[in-house]
């Protein structure tokens, strides 16, 4: 069989997801995805030349919501429902600010 | 060596509008956390984005403002990253086919004009609120689902006065489309920068280095200077540098290190599967341009060249739709230009400052200021009544109604002002030797005794001759 995807590039992947991988589960994972992605390819036969790509896969065009605000009173069973809560706010463990990119 | 300096600036601008980009849940600051959310906001399961209309409209509408293409086939993209500001783990935003691009803006730095170019606009979610304390996080998802424009620049902005100007007409253009309130210090405008330095002559850009979330125009513009230098420093004594995320140190006025970027981001971006396609037809785009309120370069050059104020005080009119409306509205109430001008930097301006209210919050109005104006012009109240007049508006109150009442009509009548004025000038022999003697101040002595007579109500231009000419006799 020929490779599809790497160890590494499933290493990289799980980062991404924020999945713990152990090393010596990686040779399981990779076969799967491997096998997976071949699934896929069976899609390249078909010839897309000079065709659009898809963005939408819905025959709706130009749906729109008028610019209406609406109350819908979830916030104490949405609250009620989160795993932790206090002062009206998500608890949520410590959040170690990795990108930077947030207050 | 010499170096040039190139800069990218992010701008990411908060929407006015009722409801959010994808849910109708409402837009409001400083509710109880998480109050303006609903299942959508929080990413339930099975639950589906319907894409504001209104937000679309304010995309189309700032893209004209800045002179870009309306892209008539617009999509949106999922842009994916984990981070508990948003439960969905992704990002509704525009990658592909952004509803905006190649606009540009006008900048005039030293005296030299020059376009800045837009590369693109994004219409896209904002993201939660998260405030951190050492054992736990505490996430409002109030903010998730704002809509949001972001305008990214093309590496056009060679310095950091550059890069403030642009900002500030950026500002300028998108306050005056009224889609957002532009402000930095309540967040509905934030910035972004990269900047990197090269060699004169080199075809390559310089690696960059980001800034991101500085909180003034100002410190946009100090980050930047700083780190021109810094990055000279390096390059000149053999280093290199590193693509990094820096923080601006409001007290150092230095940058530092925050991390540095290892490879490229990798958000995974993919056309969103659960919102309909968009088609923007020429008939929609033409409508709102039609609603587009005159933008304040135009405004700027109408105010110079047709009424003929300072380029300074057009500049300062122009700082907001609020203020320019309201300026138009005095000038075609009858106001005299320059003095209309003259008030709204002045007494208008320290009592917005003073009682720290915009403009449309008090009620003074346009009406009002230009009728006080007219009575200035006219002779009726001298430039210090006008000050108690001014008093009057700010409370509500018709300036004429108000002068009549009060009795503040200026006193012109020379027949009247006669005796005054020879009675003063007999009961000060002193005063009338010193003018004599060239000393100018005499003559504000005897103005004062006048004004005293009259309880302030005598016009002061008509005394200041009238004792000329009975001392000159």
């Amino acid at each position: 069989m020929t490779e599809k995807i790497s160890e590494d590039q499933v290493k990289h992947v799980a980062e991404l997801a924020k999945l713990k991988i152990a090393d010596d589960q990686l040779p399981y994972f990779t076969t799967q995805l491997d096998q997976i992605i071949g699934l896929f390819e069976t899609l390249s036969e078909v010839d897309t030349d000079g065709v659009e790509p898809t963005s939408s896969v819905t025959d709706q065009i130009n749906v729109m919501r008028d610019d209406v605000a609406e109350d819908w009173h979830q916030r104490q069973a949405l609250l009620d429902n989160a795993p932790d809560t206090a002062d009206g706010y998500i608890r949520v463990p410590t959040i170690i600010d990795e990108s930077g990119e947030n207050e | 060596m010499n170096f040039e300096t190139t800069i990218g600036l992010e701008v990411h601008v908060e929407l006015k509008t009722h409801s959010k980009i994808f849910s109708p849940s409402p837009v409001e600051f400083g509710d109880e956390p998480n109050s303006n959310t609903n299942v959508i906001d929080w990413g339930y399961p099975g639950v589906l984005p319907t894409t504001n209309k209104g937000v679309v409209h304010d995309g189309i509408m700032a893209g004209l403002a800045l002179h870009a293409t309306i892209e008539k086939n617009p999509h949106f993209d999922r842009k994916n990253y984990f981070y508990p500001d948003n439960p969905k783990a992704y990002q509704i935003t525009q990658s592909e086919k952004p509803i905006a691009h190649d606009g540009w803006v006008e900048v005039e730095v030293d005296g030299q004009k020059k376009k800045i170019g837009i590369a693109e606009m994004h219409i896209e979610e904002d993201a939660g609120k998260n405030t951190h304390e050492s054992e736990h996080s505490f996430v409002d998802l109030n903010r998730q689902g704002t809509p949001l424009i972001e305008i990214v620049s093309k590496p056009d902005i060679t310095s950091p006065d550059e890069a403030y100007a642009y900002l500030e007409q950026l500002r300028q253009i998108v306050q005056f489309t009224g889609i957002s309130d532009v402000k930095m210090e309540e967040g509905s405008m934030r910035v972004d920068t990269n900047i990197s330095i090269r060699p004169v002559g080199q075809k390559e850009f310089g690696t960059k280095v980001e800034m991101k979330n500085i909180n003034s125009f100002n410190y946009v513009k100090k980050s930047l200077e700083y780190e021109e230098q810094r990055q000279q420093r390096v390059i000149m004594s053999g280093g290199t540098i590193q693509q990094e995320t820096r923080r601006f140190d409001e007290t150092t006025g230095q940058t530092e290190l925050m991390r540095v970027k290892e490879g490229s981001d990798d958000y995974r971006y993919f056309p969103e599967p659960d919102l309909p396609a968009l088609t923007i037809s020429q008939d929609w785009i033409d409508s709102i341009a039609k609603e587009l309120p005159e933008p304040p370069a135009k405004r700027r050059e109408r105010y110079v060249n047709e009424l003929g104020i300072t380029d300074y005080d057009a500049m300062v009119i122009t700082q907001t739709k609020e203020m320019s409306d309201f300026f138009d509205k005095m000038i075609a109430a009858g106001a005299a230009a320059k003095l209309a001008a003259n008030y709204l930097q002045g007494d208008v301006n320290a009592y917005m400052n003073d009682n720290q209210v915009e403009l449309q919050d008090t009620k003074i109005t346009p009406e009002h200021l230009a009728t006080m104006i007219k009575l200035i012009t006219d002779g009726t109240i001298s430039s210090k009544m006008a000050k108690k007049v001014f008093k009057a508006i700010t409370k509500g109150e018709e300036p004429k109604k108000f002068v009549e009442e009060k009795g503040m009509v200026q006193l012109s009548d020379p027949a009247k002002l006669q005796p005054i004025v020879d009675e003063v000038v007999a009961a000060n022999p002193q005063s009338v030797e010193d003018f004599h003697n060239g000393k100018d101040r005499a003559i504000g002595y005897l103005v004062g005794q006048i004004m005293k007579q009259t309880h302030g109500k005598a016009n002061p231009q008509v005394i200041n001759k009238m004792l000329k000419d009975s001392m000159s006799k």
